[in-house]
């Protein structure tokens, strides 16, 4: 789920920025409703508190817009998640799990910001987060913190960074002060 | 001499009296039980056990709808916590958060003892170094996430490898913390009763509860707007029985008061009809007591079909009254007694072939019948004639009768019409002979299509497990069964490594035999020793040793950990998973391993199965196979005793009337009535059942009669007004017996209706076209 997330950040980096020269969250939205989707690479450190080293992963991603999500992870292990309109499932060796987004409402929520992002859908973000674009066109990050209570027991803030067109990487803090960066490198934007 | 009058009198209300006490004595069943076999193979024993005992006979789905979502999901979780008090229910599931925490505390309690990884081999330090990186490789998947805390104490991942051996895509999905169903509108509970799914009386108290409950909480609530579904096999049972017994009484009454209604417009006197009545009462009761003496119960359907038997036996005492008006005493004896007593015989032939059905519900059918119409006809003969008052008139039917001649002449011209209609209903069979009969067990349910459509969209909703292959074991005792379903599940594995299956379940899952789990629980080793292995399997993993304190302490209590029992599991969804795969029988222990198949169209290699299983003597059990070539055999068998009863019919009127055109006078009008009735029903789209095939051979009983009167060897009815009227009378309250079963919602009763009614008004008219007019 909080992957999923972090997926949805980077896949803002297909979006096209044209040059304004003031950047506002207006239109970074609509900037990223005008995706259709794309190929990316990820790779991904978790710095979790109990390991002395990051665990690192990396793979591949492909969106379709506007609710198709897939997330696939090559090293260490082989794994596929996908988001598909209201389910999300994940197929790890011979194991699938599929989760329906209406039983839980934190991973709708979840959901919904990745959505939100993907889409350029401010209102269906704001429900869930309070938004915080800082930067210029050419270094801009984007904040995303809780307002939903039970998300912040799970997740302190979201921070995607970018330059130009390009989301470099996404940062997610989690509440027990866990934390993992993915860094985006688009195959062929668009 | 009066008293040798009376004796016939007199032994008639002493029977009466014997059969009354049995009767009432006896036990009234209604469940599907007499619809399954006597002596069944292992596998049809199977299939018995899980519709009368197992599992999914004490399943009962209950679905919440209306209202909102919230409200819903309150009146699940109100209705949950009622239902479990009061015992009686075994277990109480809506998928609320507490139960799940719960089951999910017990996996990781006894996680050491449930594993399959746990082997000496997996403490080594070789054996730790794999388990560890893997866990922390999961730790980059989101499903690892979930998982972080738990890394400290289960380092080695067990409580994964627990769950992910679970199949989890098929579980209800759930929303405000209960389950619900795929489009939300509906909140889902699943019930297990602790009566057997055999005991209707104690499924319908089960029943009754979760509607007051229910009615009481949403009351309580002030949610009018609330509604509850339960289906179950125990509910179509109930309300089958309920609608047997409402349809038994209201037909019978229908069928009385009808028959009654023309008895007394003919007749015009109330003494002839009560008298008339009183062969078909003493049939009815005979027949009951025999039922019950010989089966030991009696099943709803039986009486129900007391109905048709006043259809039949009402003609004895029509024939009777009608033709032995004016008569001389003991005239009609000689004159009309024996053609009676033929038509008594034929259908006492007929239904003795019902007699040697392995279904007990034909067998009832057949018994019931036999002693019903002996009784009725010995009560019409010996007992009527001493009770009939001098001076009893009944209205003269002869004008009805002089009527009927003229109709009769005109219909006798017709008389080429017959084979006509013979060849054009045998083509009309022909034609469709692939899909005559009706291929599976559901023709023959009592089950409403609405009944029934409603549990396949609560069992949609739950993803409740397609119980269609199963692998089946016994054994002497619990250990023995589980070592065997461990040993059986070593061979399935490597079926679901080859994709032939995709997963299975076992008893042995949650409660693994003793010797197991104590191999498990001697592989753990002692603290220390963990403690260096540890040290040199993280050498290279960003784990530290001095990190998994938790992890040896978890460890060394578990190698003192008494073992699992099922006490331990009592009161979680684990217990119920075990216990509904692990049967206590009389005959001791039964295993059930469910097999799931892979998704896709790709067809079941059952063969694999067979001989992964090979030398094990578990058996393999298809169940819906198993079930339809249960029906399969006993249409069989059904058609083959038919064959018989009707070849029987034919030898006992061959010998009786010697003659064979006479006989082939007989016969031909009832072969095609048989013949156009099945016709008739399969060009409307019907597929004939067991009961249809009753039906047929209830044609011939009825039907030989009609044809026998007009087939008399010196007279003819034509030339008899009365006899003419009386056949016609009889006729009349046949299809008025049969043919408001027709219109019976029970699908059971319905079709021996729709075959009967049709097929008595046949053979009378095409007995009187075929029949010899003698010139005097």
């Amino acid at each position: 789920m909080k992957s999923a997330l972090r997926l949805a950040a980077c896949l803002l980096t297909l979006a096209t920025m044209p040059a304004f020269a003031a950047w506002d969250l207006p239109q970074l939205m609509t900037e990223l409703a005008r995706n259709q989707g794309g190929k990316a690479l990820f790779t991904e450190r978790k710095y979790i508190a109990l390991l002395d080293k990051p665990v690192v992963s990396s793979g591949e991603m492909r969106y379709v817009a506007p609710d198709y999500l897939e997330k696939r992870t090559l090293t260490p292990r082989l794994e596929l998640m996908v988001l598909d309109k209201d389910e999300i499932s994940l197929e790890r060796g011979k194991q699938k799990i599929t989760l329906r987004l209406r039983e839980q409402p934190e991973v709708l929520a979840f959901v919904a910001s990745i959505r939100g992002t993907l889409s350029g859908n401010r209102a269906a973000l704001e429900q869930n987060y309070a938004l915080h674009l800082s930067g210029q066109r050419d270094n801009w990050t984007l904040n995303l913190s809780p307002s939903n209570p039970r998300i912040a027991e799970l997740v302190t803030r979201i921070t995607i960074s970018g330059s130009r067109q390009q989301v470099r990487s996404i940062e997610y803090l989690q509440a027990d002060g866990d934390r993992s960066v993915m860094s985006i490198d688009p195959v062929d934007a668009r | 001499m009066k008293r040798l009058r009376a004796l016939p009198v007199l032994l008639w209300l002493l029977g009466l009296a014997l059969c009354a006490s049995v009767a009432l004595r006896a036990h009234y069943t209604a469940d599907m039980s007499a619809f399954l076999p006597r002596s069944p193979t292992p596998a049809q024993q199977l299939l018995v056990d899980q519709l009368t005992e197992g599992v999914l006979s004490r399943l009962l789905l209950v679905g919440i709808e209306g209202s909102t979502p919230a409200a819903r999901a309150e009146l699940s979780r109100g209705l949950a916590k009622r239902l479990e008090d009061g015992g009686l229910f075994l277990s109480v599931r809506n998928g609320d958060a507490a139960t799940l925490a719960r089951d999910r505390e017990l996996l990781f309690t006894h996680r050491y003892l449930l594993s399959p990884s746990v082997r000496p081999e997996r403490f080594t330090p070789e054996g730790l170094h794999a388990a560890i990186g893997e866990s922390i490789n999961l730790l980059a998947s989101p499903m690892g996430m979930m998982l972080k805390g738990l890394l400290g104490r289960d380092p080695t991942g067990e409580l994964v490898e627990l769950i992910g051996s679970l199949d989890t895509s098929g579980s209800p999905a759930s929303e405000n913390g209960v389950w619900v169903s795929r489009d939300g509108q509906r909140a889902i509970l699943m019930l297990q009763t602790r009566a057997s799914g055999s005991d209707t009386d104690a499924q319908a108290l089960a029943i009754a509860r979760i509607r007051s409950e229910f009615a009481a909480l949403s009351s309580d609530a002030k949610l009018s707007d609330a509604r509850m579904l339960v289906s179950g096999a125990a509910v179509f049972a109930v309300n089958s029985r309920a609608a047997i017994e409402s349809e038994a009484v209201r037909l019978s009454t229908l069928g009385t008061t009808a028959v009654i209604l023309l008895l007394l417009l003919i007749y015009r006197s109330f003494t002839a009809v009560f008298l008339g009545l009183l062969p078909v009462a003493s049939g009815a009761l005979a027949g009951i007591a025999a039922v019950a003496l010989g089966f030991g119960n009696v099943h709803g359907l039986t009486i129900g079909f007391g109905t048709t038997l006043i259809g039949e036996a009402v003609d004895y005492s029509i024939y009777y009254f009608v033709q032995s008006d004016d008569d001389e005493d003991g005239g009609w004896m000689k004159r009309f007694w024996p053609t009676i007593r033929l038509g008594v015989l034929t259908s006492i032939f007929g239904f003795a072939s019902l007699l040697f059905s392995g279904f007990p519900g034909l067998a009832q059918l057949g018994l019931y019948s036999i002693a019903g119409l002996i009784t009725a006809a010995m009560v019409t003969r010996f007992v009527l004639p001493h009770l009939r008052p001098a001076r009893l008139r009944i209205h003269d039917i002869a004008p009805i009768g002089r009527a009927l001649a003229g109709f009769w002449a005109w219909l006798s011209r017709l008389r080429l019409v017959v084979p006509v209609l013979g060849l054009a209903a045998a083509f009309i069979l022909f034609a469709n002979k692939d899909h005559v009969w009706s291929a599976s067990l559901s023709g023959l349910s009592p089950v409403s299509a609405a009944d029934q459509a409603l549990d396949q969209s609560l069992r949609a909703d739950l993803g409740a497990p397609n119980l269609r292959y199963l692998v089946v074991l016994k054994a002497a005792n619990r250990e023995a069964a589980l070592e065997r379903a461990e040993s059986v599940g070593e061979r399935l594995k490597a079926l679901v490594a080859d994709g032939v299956l995709s997963g299975f379940e076992s008893p042995a899952r949650f409660l693994p035999s003793t010797a197991t789990q104590q191999a498990r629980r001697n592989a753990l080793p002692e603290r220390d020793t963990l403690a260096r292995n540890l040290q040199t399997a993280l050498a290279d993993l960003p784990l530290r040793a001095d990190r998994l304190n938790a992890f040896l302490d978890d460890v060394d209590t578990a190698r003192s950990q008494p073992l699992l029992t099922p006490e331990t599991l009592r009161g979680s969804t684990l217990a119920l998973a075990v216990d509904s795969l692990l049967l206590e029988r009389p005959q001791g222990w039964t295993v059930l391993i469910p097999l799931r198949t892979p998704e896709g169209d790709a067809p079941f290699q059952s063969a694999r199965v067979e001989a992964a299983l090979s030398g094990s003597d578990a058996l393999f059990v298809d169940i819906f196979g198993e079930s339809n070539n249960l029906y399969r055999t006993y249409l069989d068998e059904a058609i083959l005793l038919s064959l018989a009863g009707i070849l029987a019919i034919i030898v006992l009127m061959g010998v009786v009337l010697r003659e064979p055109m006479r006989l082939l006078r007989v016969m031909v009008p009832v072969v095609t009535a048989e013949l156009i009735v099945m016709a008739g029903l399969v060009a409307t789209g019907h597929t004939l059942t067991l009961l249809h095939l009753v039906g047929m051979l209830l044609i011939v009983a009825v039907g030989t009669n009609y044809a026998l009167f007009f087939n008399q060897a010196d007279r003819n009815p034509g030339d008899d007004p009365r006899t003419l009227a009386s056949l016609l009378l009889a006729n009349l309250a046949t299809v008025i017996g049969f043919g408001i079963l027709a219109f019976s919602p029970v699908p059971v009763l319905q079709a021996i209706g729709i075959t009967v009614g049709p097929g008595a008004v046949l053979t009378l008219v095409l007995s009187a076209m075929l029949a010899r007019r003698i010139s005097r």
